[in-house]
């Protein structure tokens, strides 16, 4: 594991010496944007206004005490969605759909000496191929971290609001008060973190796929889990270094 | 010329290249030939720089590839061109942009100039109005010129080929040997071929190197391959029906 964790870096290390030109990146970048990002934007929006709708019913039905106001509900989903369940739960779908499709793309390319042909053109193929996808994965998770947001809090809305758990003015009072902008600051610096972790994760496990189809679908599988680990234990780090008191 | 000296490689504890030196000249075909998992691939990824050989050298035209810096490297990397056993076409261009490619990331021509360069290659292996089809909608012989096409693109000084009729049948073979030789011949650049199968070895076989077990037993044309002497050698010319019937004439 450990000679793992030393091989991905070494790998970081070649994804940023001996560029190729601006032009020849800026033109992968915007085709890794639209299929990360464009290709992600219907799962995101699906995903989390379901996550708000569940997480406004859920609180709900745990408030028993009368004493509690009923904006405290929006609250809490407001809390939730924004610091953990958009950046954090997110990224697991994330690692999941981009992640995987990543480690399969390098891999496949990996298994059909196209990575080699790269390399015999005396062009350096991590750089080519897996700085665009971190920049582009860089540009468009916050984004959809932020769709995610937006989509979580409008699923906890309507969830609330058409069922008659909370009337529209008290959920829109309860977003609104105690707000601490900080958490909308923590939550991008966790989706950066987030989706570099992914994409270079798994870019290094397709990467280094050895052997045939059935290793590509090997890789791709550990692309998920490990990104998903390290996203995990990220999260970690970073509540403990920008949360604790 | 490619001259290499002493080229050693093994994974683990199985040695698969045991110190093959050689020459290869310019203007003709160079084979390399024996049976499957004697080294040949492995002797021209060490020879490419795709596997770095455990002790050995390569030299383009005196220039010491493992030896260079990384400019060095680069720069000769740059006169090189490869077809690889499928082709190694990139899935996601269609034939035009893949033969486009080494212009569009190695040189600063312009558009027109690079279709015109492209359509000339196509041309030259004898593909016409393909340009916008994808990979998996053309034959693997297609894919093998395609691949050859996008090898010459950018006029390489050295030309390599691992298992260029792999998978064809018999006639797109003596197409691709044919071109093989062709462009060999008029570009007057190095090529390597690294191949099993006897009609190339007789076909385009000027200059032959034998290897088998990871070393190299014989070299010579294809004019002395049938009376070489060396028994291994003869196993492998003499496996062929069609080349064990005219053994002896």
């Amino acid at each position: 594991m450990i000679r793992d964790i030393g091989q991905y870096f070494i790998f970081l290390r070649q994804v940023f010496i001996n560029r190729e030109t601006f032009i020849t990146y800026y033109k992968l970048v915007l085709e890794e944007c639209v299929s990360i990002g464009i290709g992600s934007l219907f799962l995101v929006a699906l995903v989390s206004t379901f996550m708000g709708a569940v997480t406004t019913v859920q609180t709900a039905f745990n408030m028993v005490s009368s004493f509690i106001p009923d904006y405290v509900i929006s609250q809490v989903v407001r809390e939730m969605i924004v610091l953990e369940l958009a950046p954090t739960i997110i990224a697991v779908i994330y690692a999941g759909k981009v992640g995987s499709s990543m480690a399969s793309g390098l891999g496949t390319m990996r298994i059909t000496e196209q990575i080699d042909a790269l390399e015999v053109m005396g062009i350096n193929s991590i750089s080519y191929l897996v700085l665009p996808k971190i920049i582009a994965s860089l540009m468009m998770y916050p984004m959809l971290v932020i769709i995610a947001g937006v989509c979580g809090i409008l699923g906890g809305y309507l969830a609330g609001t058409l069922t008659g758990i909370v009337s529209p003015n008290d959920f829109v009072y309860g977003l609104r008060s105690s707000y601490n902008e900080f958490t909308i600051t923590f939550a991008l610096i966790k989706s950066f973190v987030f989706a570099f972790l992914v994409a270079s994760i798994s870019s290094y496990k397709g990467y280094n796929t050895k052997g045939g189809a059935l290793e590509v679908g090997i890789s791709s599988t550990q692309a998920v889990t490990t990104s998903v680990i390290a996203v995990l234990i990220a999260d970690y780090l970073l509540a403990q270094l920008l949360l604790a008191q | 010329m490619i001259k290499i000296e002493n080229i050693t490689k093994s994974f683990g504890d199985k040695l698969v290249i045991n110190h093959i030196s050689g020459v290869f000249e310019k203007g003709k075909p160079n084979l390399i030939i024996g049976a499957s998992g004697t080294g040949k691939s492995v002797l021209l990824k060490s020879i490419v720089g795709l596997m770095k050989p455990d002790i050995g050298e390569v030299f383009y035209d005196g220039r010491n590839f493992y030896g260079s810096d990384r400019d060095t490297k680069i720069e000769i990397r740059r006169e090189l061109g490869m077809l690889f056993q499928g082709g190694a076409l990139f899935d996601s261009k269609n034939v035009e942009k893949n033969v486009m490619f080494p212009l569009d990331v190695l040189t600063k021509m312009s558009l027109a100039e690079k279709q015109e360069r492209v359509n000339f290659c196509l041309q030259r292996v004898g593909l016409e109005n393909v340009n916008s089809k994808m990979p998996s909608e053309i034959s693997g012989g297609m894919k093998k010129r395609v691949g050859i096409a996008r090898a010459i693109v950018n006029t390489p000084n050295y030309l390599f080929c691992d298992e260029p009729n792999s998978g064809l049948d018999p006639q797109t073979s003596i197409v691709i040997d044919d071109l093989i030789q062709d462009i060999s011949e008029d570009l007057d650049i190095t090529t390597i071929v690294v191949t099993h199968d006897m009609n190339s070895v007789m076909g385009i076989g000027e200059r032959i190197m034998f290897i088998y077990k990871g070393e190299k037993l014989w070299e010579g044309t294809k004019n002395d391959i049938t009376h070489s002497g060396v028994k291994e050698l003869d196993d492998f010319v003499f496996a062929n029906k069609v080349m064990n019937s005219l053994r002896g004439t």
